[in-house]
């Protein structure tokens, strides 16, 4: 493996609180390794930042291996950056070159208001699955055998890639009328692909999307950025699926 | 007579928990809404607890310091989870799972609570299923399963390479569900720092919100730990950056044993570290040694050659390859467990046969499976004489649906195809089956306090097999603490509610705002992670996949230097009163910096080599298993639960003796 090192300059959005307005601030690093993830590279500025006693860069991670759903970030202008099918935190400075300028900005979304620098709120996809997001069955155990009831292979594995949703709202970061019909509908097509969802697929689709409209989230327009953004490719498909669910709940 | 009661049930072990489950109290259902149950974690263990608990009528309060309870660390769990369903007809049998449960965990496990975990583990899988939970299918429309190291049976329940977000998000659901009947009131980014004891039992939390930074007093006839594992002891580890042992650690430093601390897995198949910049590690699932073949170089040269860029693994013929695993043990090959795996690549490695640049790396390579997959296509669909790529192309494409997240995981961050050339991998720390010493009823030393999931001392002795964590988590969660619990709250319906307008909480809390103060006061020239990959580095070197006892002494010694100077010098700058990830961080390294002393104390006394603990000076010396660990079961076979006495230094050690009775104790053998 080479090791190439770069000297970037890093343009910040920096917010004291959701009440403070923010502005962008500059910021250079030098001797980022390419083989650095995105996350890292902030690690080396914020060390730098401590140690001069100024205030880090905030910005929320966690697993750092794409599947908590909890980075975020609006790079160069594109959730999750320039990488396709990726987290942030599994961007990797490879994909920069020397000398760039990145700029560096939350997601912006009325749903999605800003805590704090690069943090912003995402409870609202919470509340949206308070709203149905389950299959109302108790966790006693006592239920039938798991293979009483068999799947096809092909609805088992789409309900499964429609579950592999982080939560992270880059669709709806990504869409020019803030929807959030892509994460919404990947989790009603989930549960209406399985027998055992399909039980209160009615009444699921119209909770949760009552409450998506109420959470402020725009109407879909199919511009379809939705998808080219997602880091785990989750497919317009469900948006189609749901779509006909809705219809068919309202007409009955 | 040690003070330590572990309650196990009398009677045969097959009947011990339902006969428990019979005699347990029972709380009535108007009773129980007056009861408040603090569930502080929302993993598998803790998410299920806090859905089944309020499902059964509990008021329940349940605690994240992520900003959902759909991003605990469980979420990031990916080969599978096992349960004795034998829907493959290949033997396996609830006592199968139990035996090999001891066993894989060198017999230092609790034979009564390991023998329920595989009991109730069928149960799993239907709960799972009926929530909605889409594990992989056979083309029968009936579960997959496939096998994980340490034993003979498929038992393993997956979907593909997130198992852990599948069910995860099976238990969110549930959460869900009872949040949205108002039964769970979640709190999101609040981190507990504080337990709270009111005439010596559990009576509440002191948290921080990590927006506001506002300090809150929170009360509760019971309090649930299931805040994970303590894995970044070591800063570099699989675990989420946030992972702590805060909750654990103050709960000990209330009178909660702490049992085994120095019982870590090291998990073999990682992806080896890049650079100083690191900051975490990440898992390949040992599923891929299903398929993979583990191997190194047999010749100094090429290893070099390699090194240099002058050669590719691939250009290394059959017999130039050394498939220790399989040369060392023939029975299990690439599927020994865990510890076993982790300490041969090592062995590997220090003999100077590692493949990177940094010398920590072996080969993992899928060449073998993709060929026999591409075969065995070719054959189902007919195709008569494929060509080599046609076999290679079919193959593929079989090993793409089983682990292709894993794979494109891969290529994100190492940059390289691993269809085309080997992964590399590195052992890393994974899992933590010391925790908080709790009895058959999963309450701790501290009356009205329990502990599920990773943050209890568990059922893995001394080395956990892959995919019981979240059979056990959700063993826990689901099917054992909601009903044990209410053995205890059947004496607290007539508590009433509970004040947190008491001296203790004025104490508690008074005690948090004065640790933070500190801190924050320090104003000195080094940052939290600086410390914390000090830290990380002396229990790597020195308490980490073998250890001697002059190592661990030194390491002693260097974490007590680290800590005074984390005290005199760390450097947070904000202020306490707002969003503050550097004093989040402080808080937690503080605790490591004390748990760390522990556990290389637990080590030190520890003289035996055991599951994912190996002592240097305990080998077997010659025979069949020359080389290999030595166990010592006339002097260790006990559980070490240590008692706080005012210092990790002076903890204070109490022996539970494990009885087996059911289980031969024998030397573990996978050759
Ligand atoms: C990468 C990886 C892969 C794995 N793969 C497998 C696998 O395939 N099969 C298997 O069986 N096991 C696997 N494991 C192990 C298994 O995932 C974990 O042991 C298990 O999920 C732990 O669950 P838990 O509920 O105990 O804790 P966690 O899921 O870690 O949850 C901890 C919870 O506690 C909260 N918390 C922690 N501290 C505090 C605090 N101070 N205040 C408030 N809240 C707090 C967190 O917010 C979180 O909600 C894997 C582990 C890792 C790291
Ligand atoms: S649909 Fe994709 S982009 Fe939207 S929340 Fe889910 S994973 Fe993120
Ligand atoms: S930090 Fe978990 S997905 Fe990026």
């Amino acid at each position: 493996m080479s090791d190439k090192t770069m000297n970037l300059t890093l343009k910040i959005w920096r917010q004291k609180d959701a009440k403070s307005k923010g502005k962008m601030e500059t910021y250079p690093v030098t001797g980022i390794s390419e083989h650095m993830s995105f996350l890292e590279m902030l690690d080396v500025l914020n060390e730098q930042l401590v140690v001069e006693g100024k205030e880090p860069v905030e910005f929320d991670h966690d697993c750092r291996e794409g599947i908590c759903g909890m980075c975020s970030l609006h790079i160069n202008g594109e959730a999750h950056g320039p990488d396709r099918r990726v987290t942030t935190c599994q961007l990797h400075m490879r994909m920069f070159k020397d000398g760039e300028t990145i700029y560096i900005e939350p997601f912006r979304a009325k749903g999605f208001p800003v805590v704090k620098d690069l943090v912003v709120d995402r409870s609202a996809f919470d509340r949206i699955q308070h709203a149905g997001g389950f299959v109302s069955v108790n966790t006693s155990g006592n239920t039938i055998d798991a293979n009483a009831i068999p799947v096809p292979k092909d609805d088992a594995d789409e309900a499964f890639n429609a579950a592999t949703c982080i939560g992270c709202g880059a669709c709806v970061a990504s869409c020019k009328n803030a929807s959030a019909m892509l994460f919404v509908s990947a989790k009603v097509s989930q549960f209406s692909l399985l027998p055992q969802g399909k039980v209160e697929a009615k009444d699921r689709v119209m909770k949760m999307v009552k409450q998506m409209d109420l959470e402020g989230f725009g109407n879909c327009t199919n511009t379809g950025a939705c998808e080219v953004e997602c880091p785990k490719g989750i497919s317009l498909d469900n948006i189609a699926r749901m779509n006909r669910e809705y219809l068919k709940a309202s007409l009955k | 007579m040690s003070v330590l009661n572990a309650k196990i049930p009398e009677g045969p072990i097959k009947d011990k928990w339902t006969n428990h489950k019979n005699k347990i109290n029972l709380v009535n259902p108007a009773n129980k809404r007056l009861i408040d149950v603090i569930v502080v974690g929302t993993g598998l263990a803790g998410g299920s607890a806090a859905a089944s608990l309020a499902e059964m009528g509990y008021k329940v309060k349940a605690f994240a310091f992520q900003d959902s309870p759909r991003r605990a660390h469980s979420i990031a769990a990916q080969g599978g989870i096992n349960a004795a369903k034998n829907y493959q007809n290949d033997g396996d049998s609830v006592y199968r799972l139990f035996y090999d449960t001891v066993k894989g965990g060198d017999y230092r496990g609790r034979e009564a609570n390991v023998y329920r975990l595989a009991e109730v583990s069928a149960n799993i899988i239907d709960q799972c299923v009926a929530q909605g939970v889409p594990f992989a299918r056979e083309y029968g429309g009936l579960l997959d399963n496939r096998s994980f190291g340490g034993v003979l049976v498929s038992r393993t329940f997956y979907a593909k390479g997130q198992t852990g977000q599948q069910l995860l998000l099976g238990a969110y659901s549930a959460m869900n569900r009872q949040i949205g009947k108002g039964k769970i009131q979640m709190y999101n980014r609040h981190e507990m720092l504080e337990l709270v004891i009111v005439d010596g039992k559990a009576r509440g939390i002191i948290v921080r919100n990590l927006v506001t930074g506002a300090i809150e007093r929170h009360s509760a006839h019971a309090v649930v730990l299931a805040t994970g594992g303590y894995g970044n002891v070591f800063f570099l580890s699989t675990n989420a950056m946030g992972s702590n042992v805060t909750a654990a650690w103050r709960a000990h430093k209330k009178g909660a044993f702490f049992a085994n601390p120095c019982y870590t897995q090291i998990h073999p198949t990682c992806i080896p570290r890049s650079g100083d910049y690191q900051s975490k590690l990440t898992l390949m699932s040992e599923s891929l040694r299903n398929d993979g073949r583990i191997w190194v170089p047999k010749k100094m040269e090429d290893v070099e050659a390699i090194r240099a860029g002058r050669k590719k693994p691939t250009d290394l013929s059959e017999d130039e390859r050394d498939y220790y695993l399989e040369r060392r043990y023939p029975a299990f090959g690439n599927l020994v467990p865990r510890d076993v795996a982790s300490r041969a690549a090592k062995e590997r490695c220090d003999a100077g046969f590692g493949v990177n640049q940094t010398g920590e790396a072996v080969y993992l390579d899928f060449k073998s499976a993709i060929e026999r997959y591409g075969k065995e296509q070719a054959t189902v669909r007919g195709e008569k004489n494929p060509s080599k790529e046609r076999i290679i192309e079919l193959g593929e494409e079989v090993v793409r649906t089983k682990y292709g997240n894993l794979f494109q995981m891969y290529e994100k961050i190492v940059d390289e195809n691993p269809y085309k050339t080997p992964m590399m991998i590195y052992p890393a720390v994974h899992y933590t089956m010391g925790g908080l010493w709790v009895d058959y009823n999963l309450m701790t030393t501290i009356p009205g306090c329990y502990a599920a999931g990773e943050a209890n001392f568990s059922d893995h002795g001394a080395n956990r097999l892959g995919a019981s964590a979240l059979m056990q988590g959700l063993a826990d969660g689901y099917f054992v603490l909601p009903y044990t619990i209410g053995d205890y709250l059947a004496d607290e319906i007539r508590t009433g509610p509970i004040s947190t307008d008491t001296p203790e909480f004025d104490e508690a809390e008074k005690s948090v705002v004065e640790r933070i103060d500190t801190l924050m006061n320090i104003n000195g020239s080094q940052s939290v992670d600086s410390f914390h990959k000090r830290l990380g580095m002396v229990m790597w070197n020195k308490v980490g996949m073998s250890r001697n006892a002059k190592g661990l002494e030194e390491a002693i010694q260097e974490i007590r230097t680290i800590r005074e100077e984390f005290w005199k010098d760390v450097r947070i700058p904000g202020s306490k009163n707002e969003f503050n990830t550097e004093l989040a961080k402080a808080m937690r390294v503080a605790d490591f910096l004390e748990l760390g002393e522990l556990f290389a104390k637990d080590a030190l006394h520890r003289n035996e080599s055991c599951g994912g603990h190996f002592r240097e000076e305990s080998v077997e010396l010659d025979g069949e298993q020359k080389g290999e660990a030595k166990r010592d079961d006339v002097n260790f076979k006990y559980v070490a639960a240590w008692e706080w006495n005012g210092d990790p230094g002076a903890a204070n050690l109490h022996k539970e003796d494990l009885e087996f009775k059911d289980i031969e104790l024998k030397q573990r053998s996978y050759k």
